[in-house]
């Protein structure tokens, strides 16, 4: 019997046992979904994750104060205030593998333009900031050197905060008050959306560093350091100079630990395409799981089915089916309804992807990869469940079965 | 004409354990070519067991056994289904149609184990039907048929692949009499086409109709009788209408 009689044979099987194939394939189907489904979101989430770790800037190093311990209590991440301005200066004189570096001092704060008001983030940079960061502006121009020198009081908002004061007029020129103290706003910059913590990036004011230190925050250190190098490649070496720069000034001696953590931006895309490449393995190794229990599904049915349709065989058998026919047909059955269902599966999976990926605001990635991949291997799962219980049904003597009630 | 069928000392054991069945026990008889021949004897003679390694479906377990000349205990397991798919044709007293399945599928499913392309398929499966006379029953499944009707599926699906030999293990035995007498017109009919007929039978009646009668006794044949005047299924009917007939008038 040639292959295409085997199809028939099967497919005819198939139709007179409508009920239960329909039951076999729904569960390949929904096997078949989430694996497509569950990778397609994790790898959504890390292509999102991805680009929002590229819209921190590029080739960016940070330095924070270290974790320093107060009366026994750990405090986190720039919490001592080991980190000054002088230290950005020395950085940027002495570093030859850094390029730019800025200060940068946070304070909450109160924003109020006519009866407007908004409570934002205020941070202290200096004038080098929209390029280390790689954060154009869309309105105006940044403050200058001189601005930072002098404390002028002047400073660029973010998008969040001019749609919230400003609504659709223009900014440029007007001032505003941050915590009672005027400041005239010189520049807008342009949208990042969220950070890779899913803070909102636009809500943000900047000011020259010196303002927001004295009038502001009240301290003489600063929260962080950032620094850019010409290209990623020397990320590394800027932080062993950078390292050295600080240990000297702060005088740590050989045997104790930095007041300052530095990361660069090579170190924080790492660890979040790690993270995310963990929550994709663990999706994907659910989803791989419910495939199983899937083929499983159908090698239980098929088992069923055999013994059900013993008689049949027999008939068969009787008619002149050969060994090999049988097998094929049962094994063909079982690869039909899996592939079948992974058809299905692969449309439905698509679907699901692209639905939580709307609602989440993830790009959507199902990949043909995994397409193909889910594919075969939900025609190998029909296969491999099929065979046992193909053999069996091939294996039964023309007699026996024919006698079988 | 030539011996279709010779068996030589054919034995058939079943092993049980310790228990040995012995189903046949040196059965030695041949069969012509175009006879028609029906066997009878006791519940546990032997009879489907024979009728079993005959038509391929079963080995003895010694003895000779040769179909058209060629020996088929030299042939290997796996050249039997196509002597089974070509040469015989099986009815059974079941009928053992797939269920769900159409009158015109059940008669073309030999026919698709043996490579026959689809304009030929069609063209034999419509003759068989016709020559069974359900013509009009194609797409008809096995729960839309009466038993006549199924039994005639049955026979057309052991025709379609044209064989010389129609095997039948009780084929009458889950029908009616009038039924019955149907299936026999059928089975004479086909015999005068030529093909070679043995079946087993428990009702005298029906045995009658063939051209010679085995009897077999534990496992072997302990008769072997010519018919001396064979029934007609013609005659038959008029005489059970005429019975019928008289039952109403009481
Ligand atoms: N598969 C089997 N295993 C064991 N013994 C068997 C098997 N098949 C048949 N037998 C035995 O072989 C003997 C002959 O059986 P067979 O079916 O040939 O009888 P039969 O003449 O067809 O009877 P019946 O008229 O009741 O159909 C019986 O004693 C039966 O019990
Ligand atoms: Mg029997």
């Amino acid at each position: 019997m040639n292959l295409l009689m085997i199809i028939r044979v099967a497919l005819r099987a198939l139709r007179r046992n409508r009920m239960r194939s329909t039951l076999t394939v729904l569960g390949i189907i929904i096997g078949v979904a989430s694996v497509i489904a569950m990778i397609g979101i994790g790898q959504g989430a890390r292509a999102s994750v991805q680009s929002q770790i590229a819209s921190l800037g590029s080739n960016l190093v940070m330095i924070f104060s270290g974790s320093t311990s107060r009366g026994g209590v750990a405090m986190g991440w720039g919490a001592s205030s080991a980190l000054k301005e002088d230290d950005a200066k020395a950085i940027l004189a002495e570093c030859p593998s850094v390029v730019n570096v800025s200060p940068v001092v946070r304070s909450p704060g109160q924003v109020v333009f006519g009866d407007q008001n908004w409570s934002t983030s205020v941070q202290g940079v200096w004038a080098s900031y929209p390029e280390i960061r790689d954060w154009p502006l869309v309105a105006g121009a940044f403050f200058s050197d001189s601005d930072v020198r002098g404390s002028a009081k002047v400073c660029v908002i973010g998008k969040t905060v001019e749609d919230n004061l400003f609504g659709t007029s223009d900014p440029i020129g007007q001032t505003i008050r941050i915590k009672k103290l005027p400041f005239r706003v010189v520049g807008v910059l342009s949208s990042k959306g969220t950070d890779p913590r899913g803070q909102d990036q636009d809500d943000i004011i900047v000011a020259p560093l010196t303002v927001v230190q004295k009038q502001m925050a009240g301290t003489t250190s600063v929260n962080n350091i950032m620094a850019s190098t010409s290209s990623p490649l020397l990320a590394g070496q800027a932080i062993d100079e950078m390292t050295a720069l600080l240990r000297q000034r702060h005088r740590i001696g050989p045997n104790d630990n930095d007041d300052f953590i530095i990361r660069s931006q090579a170190d924080i895309a790492s660890t979040a395409e790690a993270t995310s490449q963990i929550m994709t393995m663990l999706l994907g190794s659910i989803a791989g799981v419910s495939l199983l229990v899937g083929g499983i599904g159908i090698m239980n049915i098929m088992l069923v089915s055999v013994t059900e349709r013993t008689r049949e065989i027999g008939i068969r058998l009787a008619v002149g089916a050969a060994e090999k026919d049988i097998l094929f047909q049962f094994l063909l059955e079982a690869a039909l309804l899996s592939l079948v269902g992974g058809v299905i599966g692969v449309a439905l999976g698509i679907l699901t992807s692209q639905i939580v990926s709307s609602v989440a605001k993830w790009p959507t990635l199902v990949s043909p990869a995994s397409i193909v991949l889910s594919l075969c291997f939900s025609g190998l799962v029909g296969i491999f469940f099929g065979f046992y219980p193909a053999r069996k049904a091939s294996r039964l003597d023309p007699i026996e079965a024919l006698r079988y009630e | 004409m030539g011996e279709l069928i010779v068996v030589e000392n054919l034995t058939r054991d079943y092993v049980m354990g310790d228990v040995t069945v012995q189903a046949l026990r040196g059965v030695t008889l041949s069969i012509a070519e175009g006879s028609f021949v029906a066997i009878s004897g006791a519940s546990g003679s032997g009879k489907s067991t024979f009728m079993n390694v005959i038509g391929c479906l079963d080995r003895p377990t010694s003895g000779r056994y040769l179909l058209g000349g060629q020996d088929m205990l030299a042939l290997e397991r796996s050249e039997l289904p196509k002597v089974r798919g070509r040469k015989i044709g099986f009815v059974f007293q079941g009928f053992n149609l797939l269920s769900r399945t159409s009158a015109y599928e059940n008669v073309e499913l030999p026919l698709l184990y043996q490579n026959v392309d689809s304009g030929e398929r069609r063209k034999r499966v419509t003759d068989a039907l016709t020559r069974v006379g359900l013509a009009d029953r194609m797409d008809h499944t096995p729960s839309q048929l009466s038993g006549g009707q199924q039994q005639r599926v049955a026979i057309a699906r052991a025709l379609v692949n044209q064989p010389m030999l129609l095997l039948g293990d009780e084929p009458t035995g889950n029908l009616d009499t009038r039924t019955g007498i149907d299936i026999m017109e059928l089975f004479l009919e086909l015999n005068r086409q030529g093909i070679t007929i043995v079946m087993v039978t428990h009702e005298p009646d029906i045995a009658q109709y063939a051209e010679r009668n085995l009897v077999f006794r534990d496992g072997r044949p302990v008769s072997d009788t010519r018919v001396a005047t064979r029934r007609d299924p013609a005659g038959e009917r008029a005489h059970l209408s005429a019975l019928e007939a008289e039952v109403k008038i009481q």
